[in-house]
C-alpha cells in the first residue's frame, strides 16, 4: 500500500514526476545553479542581455509575421497597416525595429567585455569563434530585415548592399545574383529576403546560441582580470551536503528510494 | 596449413556492386518512364559490372595486373621475404555501420540536392531581357535627350521599372543611331540624375514614361556617393569604376525597342560616331577592364 505523502511532496509531485522521467529538472538546476567566480560583475550580464534582446526579436518577429505580407504590391501597405491600424502594432513593430539596434549594440558590448577580460583565451577560443559567427549572422539579419518595409530607403539601401556584395572578388557577382534572385532586384527578392530573415538565419542563430551556452556552462565563467583568485584554481570550500528531500530542491540520488 | 575459419577467403570491399545495382534499377525504371533512362542504366550496369568482375579476377590472380616484381639487392635475389599481412576483413557490424552511413548519405543527397538546386538555380537561369517597345521614333527628336522609364517585365509590375536616357543620334549612314544609357550608377547601382533641369511634364506611351529634356545634360551625377559622368556616360569623378551601362536597341515598324543591357568601360567620341568599349553586363562596382578585372573572371549568366 502506498504511504501518505507529506504536503510538500504532494505539491512537488508533478515536478518529481517530470524529473524521474526526463532528468530535465536536474539539467535546469545544473544550468541555473552552477558555480561562478565570486568576483563576477555586471559586465558579465551583457551576454544574457544579448540573449534577451534576441528572444525579444524572435518573439516580436513571429507576431509581425502574422500581419506582414512579403509581396511587392502588399508589403508597404501591410507595414502601414501594422503601424497604424493593428492593435499595439506600432509597439511591436517599434520593439522589433529598435530592438534590432539594441541586439547589435549589445553583441558588440558583450564582445568588448570578452575581449577586455581576456575571456577568449584558452580554453574558450571556440566560443569566441561561435560568437563571431553569431555577430555575422546578426548583421545579416539586420541587412535582410532592412528591405522588408519595402520603401525607398529599404530599396536603395538593399541595392547598394547587394552591389557591395557583387563587387567582392571571384564569387561576389554570384552571391549578389543569388541574393537578388536574378540580375536585378525583382519580385522574388522581397520574399527571398523574408525567408532568409525569418527562417534561415534565426534557425542558425538558435543553433549557435545553443552551442555558445553549452560551452559557457562546460567551461565556466571567467574571473575579471583584476581577480585575486589565480586562474584555474578550484573552489576552496567543500561541496555543500545534499539537502534532505528529492525533487527540484534536491537532486534525486541514483537508484534512490521509490515513494508513493 | 589447414584452411582457417578465422580468415575465410572473402572478396575485398568494393563499391562496384552498388553501382551495378543502381544501373539495374535505372534500367528497370526506364522501362516504365523513358527509354533513354534504360539506356543510361544499362550503360552504368555494364560499366560497373565490368569493373566488379575485373576486381574479382585480379583478386583470384587471374590477371597479371598489380603484380609487383620482387625486390633484388646486389643481384642476389630477394634478401628477405616481406611479412604477409593477413587480409583485412570487415565484420558484420562494420559493414552495417558503413552501409547505414552510405545509404543515409545517398538518401540525404537525393533529398537535398533538388532542394538546393531549387534554391540556387532560378536566380541564374532564364535571365532574359526581352526587347521592349519604347514608342514611335517621332517621340525621340534628333539630338535631344529623353528620360525614359519602362516596365521591363510587365508580369512583375513596377518593381521591374527601369530608367534610361535616350538620345536620337540621327542617321549613321543609312541606319538610325541611338544612345541609350542606363541610370544605374557603376559604383553601387544608385540612380544617377541628368545634370540639367528635368521638367515635370511627361508623355506616356503604354507603360513607358517619356520626359524630354529641354536642354541636354552636361553629364550625370549620382546622389549616393557623388559619382559623376559626362554626357556619354564616361566616369569623370567619384568612386565609379567604369562608364555607365548601356542598352542595345532595335527599330521595328518605326518604333524604338530597347534590348539587353551591356557594360561599357569607356566611350571615345560622341553621338553616332562614338566608339563604345562594350563588355558583358557586370554588377556595379566591378572592374571590366584592366588588371582589376582579373578579380572577376566569371560572370553569372545575366
Amino acid at each position: 500500500m502506498a504511504t501518505r505523502m507529506s504536503p510538500q511532496d504532494r505539491i512537488m509531485y508533478p515536478v518529481d514526476w517530470l524529473e524521474e522521467r526526463s532528468g530535465l529538472i536536474g539539467a535546469v538546476r545544473y544550468f541555473l545553479f552552477r558555480r561562478v567566480p565570486s568576483d563576477t560583475n555586471w559586465f558579465q550580464t551583457l551576454g544574457s542581455a544579448t540573449l534577451t534582446a534576441f528572444l525579444v526579436q524572435a518573439t516580436t518577429g513571429v507576431i509581425l509575421a502574422m500581419y506582414y505580407k512579403p509581396d511587392p504590391q502588399e508589403a508597404y501597405p501591410s507595414i502601414v497597416n501594422i503601424t497604424n491600424d493593428v492593435f499595439a502594432g506600432w509597439l511591436v513593430r517599434g520593439m522589433h525595429r529598435w530592438g534590432a539596434s539594441v541586439f547589435i549594440i549589445l553583441m558588440f558590448l558583450h564582445m568588448g567585455r570578452v575581449f577586455l577580460f581576456g575571456a577568449y583565451k584558452y580554453p574558450r577560443e571556440l566560443n569566441w569563434i561561435i560568437g563571431v559567427l553569431l555577430l555575422a549572422l546578426g548583421l545579416a539579419e539586420g541587412f535582410t530585415g532592412y528591405l522588408l518595409p519595402w520603401d525607398q530607403t529599404s530599396y536603395w539601401a538593399t541595392t547598394v548592399g547587394i552591389n557591395i556584395n557583387g563587387s567582392a572578388p571571384f564569387l561576389g557577382p554570384f552571391i549578389a545574383q543569388f541574393l537578388q534572385g536574378g540580375t536585378y532586384i525583382n519580385a522574388d527578392t522581397l520574399s527571398r529576403f523574408y525567408a532568409i530573415h525569418m527562417l534561415l538565419i534565426p534557425g542558425a542563430i538558435f543553433a549557435l546560441i545553443g552551442l555558445h551556452l553549452y560551452l559557457v556552462i562546460r567551461l565556466g565563467v571567467t574571473s575579471p582580470p583584476w581577480s585575486k583568485h589565480p586562474a584555474g584554481s578550484g573552489p576552496t570550500e567543500p561541496p555543500p551536503p545534499a539537502p534532505p528531500r528529492t525533487g527540484l530542491t534536491r537532486p534525486a540520488p541514483r537508484g534512490g528510494t521509490i515513494r508513493g | 596449413m589447414e584452411p582457417s575459419r578465422e580468415h575465410p577467403h572473402v572478396p575485398g570491399p568494393s563499391l562496384w556492386p552498388v553501382g551495378l545495382a543502381v544501373g539495374v534499377v535505372a534500367l528497370l525504371v526506364g522501362l516504365i518512364v523513358n527509354w533513354w533512362i534504360s539506356v543510361a542504366g544499362a550503360a552504368i550496369a555494364i560499366a560497373f559490372g565490368f569493373l566488379w568482375v575485373r576486381d574479382i579476377a585480379r583478386e583470384r590472380g587471374l590477371t597479371k595486373a598489380g603484380e609487383v616484381a620482387p625486390e633484388r639487392r646486389n643481384g642476389r635475389g630477394p634478401s628477405r621475404r616481406p611479412a604477409v599481412a593477413p587480409p583485412r576483413t570487415y565484420g558484420r557490424s562494420a559493414f552495417l555501420e558503413l552501409s547505414t552511413l552510405g545509404l543515409g548519405g545517398v538518401i540525404g543527397g537525393l533529398v537535398s540536392l533538388p532542394a538546393l538546386g531549387f534554391m540556387l538555380l532560378p536566380a541564374f537561369l532564364k535571365q532574359k531581357n526581352p526587347a521592349h517597345d519604347l514608342g514611335p521614333l517621332t517621340d525621340f527628336p534628333q539630338g535631344e535627350f529623353v528620360v525614359t522609364t519602362f516596365v521591363s517585365n510587365p508580369p512583375e509590375g513596377q518593381v521591374s521599372r527601369r530608367t534610361a536616357f535616350v538620345r536620337n543620334n540621327g542617321l549613321l549612314g543609312t541606319e538610325p543611331s541611338f544612345t541609350i544609357i542606363s541610370n544605374h550608377c557603376a559604383h553601387l547601382g544608385c540612380p544617377v540624375q541628368p545634370t540639367t533641369v528635368v521638367p515635370k511634364k511627361s508623355a506616356q506611351y503604354k507603360d513607358v514614361t517619356l520626359i524630354p529634356l529641354p536642354t541636354p545634360p552636361s553629364g550625370y551625377s549620382c546622389p549616393c556617393h557623388g559619382g559623376a559622368y559626362d554626357v556619354e556616360g564616361n566616369r569623370i569623378a567619384g568612386p565609379p569604376v567604369r562608364a555607365l551601362d548601356r542598352y542595345s536597341f532595335s527599330i521595328r515598324n518605326g518604333h524604338l525597342y530597347v534590348g539587353a543591357p551591356f557594360s561599357v568601360s569607356h566611350v571615345v567620341g560622341s553621338g553616332a560616331t562614338a566608339r563604345i568599349y562594350k563588355y558583358t553586363l557586370a554588377f556595379p562596382g566591378e572592374h571590366i577592364d584592366g588588371i582589376e578585372s582579373w578579380l572577376y573572371p566569371i560572370q553569372p549568366p545575366h
